[in-house]
């Protein structure tokens, strides 16, 4: 399968080792429908290719948005395409975030650090369809106050009626207002219902292994929760093996998994 | 005023305490308030207090010489505060300030002491309450250590 | 393409030749056994005469000798090292190459004329193997669009096993030794002190038609009695045995049984057992660019799971430790694989056994994983 090269249009810096690009298609060429949760390869020329999670509204269908972080040699290359240079895409690949299946109920989000990136898409698709969903919240881990993503919108997010956004970091200076500790430790501060919440997690592995047992905790179940597995990808269609995690393919049975289908495997080593 | 013994019983830390403890360390505490960055204890300083927070936000801070204090933990409603009092040589290992207006139900440590020591029923009891906080943050330590995110 | 009714033939030894050239007249590139580096390979046949008349192997594990028959069987052999799936899936393959000019950039289509293979001598097991393959490459909305044409264009000469060897064991696996489906022709070697035979199962209608420039005679019962009695006694002598019966729960349930690290210790990580497998079919891509950045390739290279950075993603190795790369190969082969494409990954070729330089058996450790209650779980 062939990538798609199109031209980057702006670049947004995030945080010191983070940015944004925004993709757009020539004009009257159309871009794909994306489901929030799904990835697309992208590919640096001549480089190679990484898996990154969408990051833009899937209501907006004109651009395509990839929040990266500069961890490696591909990731490092796509950071440095400056505006109109093309940017290749494979995609969108994947299993998405239940949100059908969550119509009704309450929802909490759960992301550390860059793991904010794959739930940016469902917190658009919340608000724009905000009737369908009960009570929201997101509780955001990062490292330090200089390290948290898309600063202004969790400001706008804030300001949202009925959308409970808490954010905590590991270490911070006195400019920071907000709190400091483990994500966990905002579980008991916000207002949902346990029995009828959906949870989607996303960011470290060890992150989503102590806060999905601080939910089981809280009397949730393994059916209620939703975790986004990262792993080395090439194919992106189930034929390469690099992926896999027990019996499953994270590039198509994943990376959204209800958590009841990943827990035994997550508590392993090296599986 | 609200009877000491009374706020003690809505504070989460006393959730498991019988009605006499409670009644009886009530004898060492007093209710207590602190303004936005007032220092509730400085490292180094003498650990005579312990303090269970009502209402408000304490950051728990370290410093550095040319650098800013950081913080690595923030203390809030329900949380307790302090645990350096409990043994010796009874002294802060770390600055505590309140971030905003903070109340809070200071005990005194030497009658608290004495009252766990005479009747070594209450000493565990409270053991047992004070333990839970000790072994979250020191989990969370561990998390931070790691460096999770930044890995 | 499946025939109305197709009559089983007997053709000469020598009419087995004219098979060949019409095969090769047809614009096939004739694929079989041949002698190489002391092992029976697949590799381009000019002629029948390049097969290894009158030649065996010897195999068990760790262990490979080629042997002289007392007769001029000319399949007198199992198999190899080597499995089609070199031709089907190739170990090395350019997927794309494009170029860059300014911010404009081209994909060059490649213009190789696309080689059509016929395959002489595939066995039950390496037609099953080519089977699990279809399931990994012909996924719906995911084709692999060369594979799919490769495996299209071929032409299947399968072969009824005579013999079984030390480490085969296909019966176990439900995979053999008689080919039953995927070919357009199947033979059975039929060799005595007096005759010297094949009976042919015509199972398409290319292969009908390729029949009928060949001298054959209509099989009779005594013939199919006699490739029967071939196929039962091969059937009689495989040389490994694996009970599948729970094996797929026993290896999922049992991720830190104590037979992982006795396994790991002999374990060199070596890959063998991946190249070898017909079934294998993990890959990376290796993307290349030239020194001015104008024009960049995608290629494809077999991989293994046993290669530590199989595994890598950024920070390092998932499965760092031989343990739990041996632990991946086996429970995705036996296990995993049924979940993901509806059956077990092996069927039962021996390869992987033969060819370890440990001579790790794959029976021998499937049938040691929760064989035995494993040690109580460490919960802490």
């Amino acid at each position: 399968m062939l990538p798609r090269f199109l031209p980057v249009q702006r670049r947004i810096r995030e945080t010191a080792d983070v940015l944004s690009l925004i993709a757009e298609p020539p004009e009257g060429e159309k871009l794909p429908v994306f489901l929030p949760g799904q990835f697309n390869m992208l590919y640096a020329f001549g480089v190679g290719e990484v898996p990154i999670s969408i990051s833009g509204d899937p209501g907006e269908r004109g651009r395509l948005v990839h929040t990266i972080r500069d961890v490696g040699a591909v990731s490092h290359a796509l950071l440095q395409l400056k505006r109109n240079e093309p940017l290749g895409i494979r995609g969108p690949f994947g299993k998405p975030w239940p949100l059908d299946q969550a119509r009704g109920a309450d929802i909490l989000l759960i992301a550390g650090g860059i793991g904010l990136a794959p739930l940016r898409p469902v917190i658009y698709h919340l608000l724009a369809q905000r009737h369908s969903y009960g009570r929201i919240a997101l509780l955001y881990g990062a490292r330090s106050p200089a390290d948290l993503l898309y600063h202004r919108e969790l400001e706008r997010w804030r300001r949202v009626p009925d959308f409970q956004v808490r954010v905590t970091v590991d270490h911070a200076g006195r400019d920071w207002l907000g709190d400091v500790g483990v994500v966990t430790r905002l579980l008991p501060k916000i207002n949902l219902d346990p029995a009828d919440t959906v949870v989607m997690l996303c960011g470290p592995e060890i992150m989503i292994r102590f806060s999905t047992q601080a939910l089981l905790d809280m009397g949730m179940n393994t059916q209620q929760l939703y975790v986004s597995m990262e792993r080395n990808m090439q194919c992106a269609t189930g034929s390469c093996g690099h992926c896999q995690f027990g019996p499953h393919f994270i590039c198509k049975d994943g990376p959204v998994f209800r958590y009841d289908r990943v827990e035994a495997l997550l508590k392993r080593d090296e599986i | 005023m609200k009877d000491i013994a009374e706020l003690l019983r809505q504070h989460p830390f006393t959730t498991e305490l019988e009605n006499e403890i409670i009644e009886l360390i009530a004898g060492c505490a007093s209710n207590v308030v602190f303004q936005a960055n007032d220092y509730i204890f400085r490292e180094g300083g003498d650990a005579d207090h312990f303090h269970l927070i009502r209402h408000g936000t304490v950051a728990l801070e370290m410093k550095g010489p040319g650098r800013d204090p950081l913080s690595f933990l923030t203390i809030k409603d329900g949380d307790m505060l302090g645990s350096n009092w409990l043994l010796p040589p009874y002294r802060w290992s770390f600055d505590a300030r309140a971030v905003e207006l903070t109340r809070a139900v200071a005990f005194e440590a030497t009658c608290l002491r004495a009252k766990c020591e005479a009747d070594h029923h209450v000493g565990y009891e409270m053991m047992k309450c004070f333990v839970p906080p000790l072994l979250e943050r020191l989990q969370m330590a561990r998390f931070q250590a790691a460096d999770i995110y930044g890995a | 393409m499946e025939t109305e009714s197709a009559f089983p033939v007997v053709i000469a030894e020598k009419a087995l030749h004219t098979l060949v050239c019409a095969l090769q007249k047809a614009g096939y590139r004739v694929i079989g056994p041949i002698l190489r580096d002391q092992a029976i390979v697949y590799d381009e046949l000019d002629s029948v005469a390049d097969l290894p008349q009158g030649w065996t192997d010897e195999q068990q594990p760790g262990s490979y000798r080629l042997k002289k028959r007392t007769d001029q069987a000319l399949f007198g052999y199992t198999v190899g090292p080597h499995s089609w799936k070199k031709f089907l899936h190739p170990p090395h393959l350019r997927l794309w190459s494009v170029s860059r000019s300014g911010n404009e950039v081209r994909f060059s289509h490649d213009k190789t004329p696309i080689q059509k293979y016929a395959f002489l001598g595939v066995r039950s097991c390496e037609l099953h193997a080519m089977a699990i393959q279809d399931k990994v490459f012909l996924q719906a909305g995911h084709e692999d669009a060369g594979y799919h044409q490769r495996r299209n264009d071929s032409f299947i000469i399968a072969l009824n096993c005579g013999e079984a060897g030390g480490t085969c064991f296909c019966t176990s696996m439900k995979t053999g030794p008689q080919a039953t489906s995927g070919f357009d022709l199947a033979l059975t070697e039929l060799l005595s002190a007096d005759r010297h035979e094949f009976l042919v199962e015509i199972s398409s209608q290319i292969g009908a038609n390729l029949m009928h420039d060949v001298a054959s005679r209509e099989a009779s019962a005594e013939d199919l009695a006699t490739a029967a009695n071939i196929l039962a006694r091969t059937a009689e002598n495989m040389g490994r045995h694996l009970d599948t019966k729970g094996l797929k729960e026993r290896l999922q349930d049992n991720p830190e049984h104590p037979r992982w690290d006795e396994v790991a210790a002999r374990c060199l990580g070596c890959s063998n057992c991946t190249m070898v497998c017909p079934t294998c079919f993990c890959t990376s891509v290796e993307d290349t660019a030239d020194l001015a950045g104008e024009t960049a390739e995608r290629w494809r290279r077999w991989d293994s799971c046993f290669n530590s950075e199989f595994s890598y993603i950024h920070g390092g190795s998932i499965r760092s430790s031989v343990k739990s790369r041996y632990r991946q190969w086996l429970t995705h082969k036996l296990a995993h694989w049924i979940d993901q494409f509806g059956s077990s990954g092996c069927v039962g070729c021996g390869r992987c056994i033969s060819w370890c330089p440990t001579g790790i058996d794959i029976t021998e450790e499937a049938a040691a994983i929760g064989s035995t209650a494993p040690p109580p779980e460490d919960t802490s």
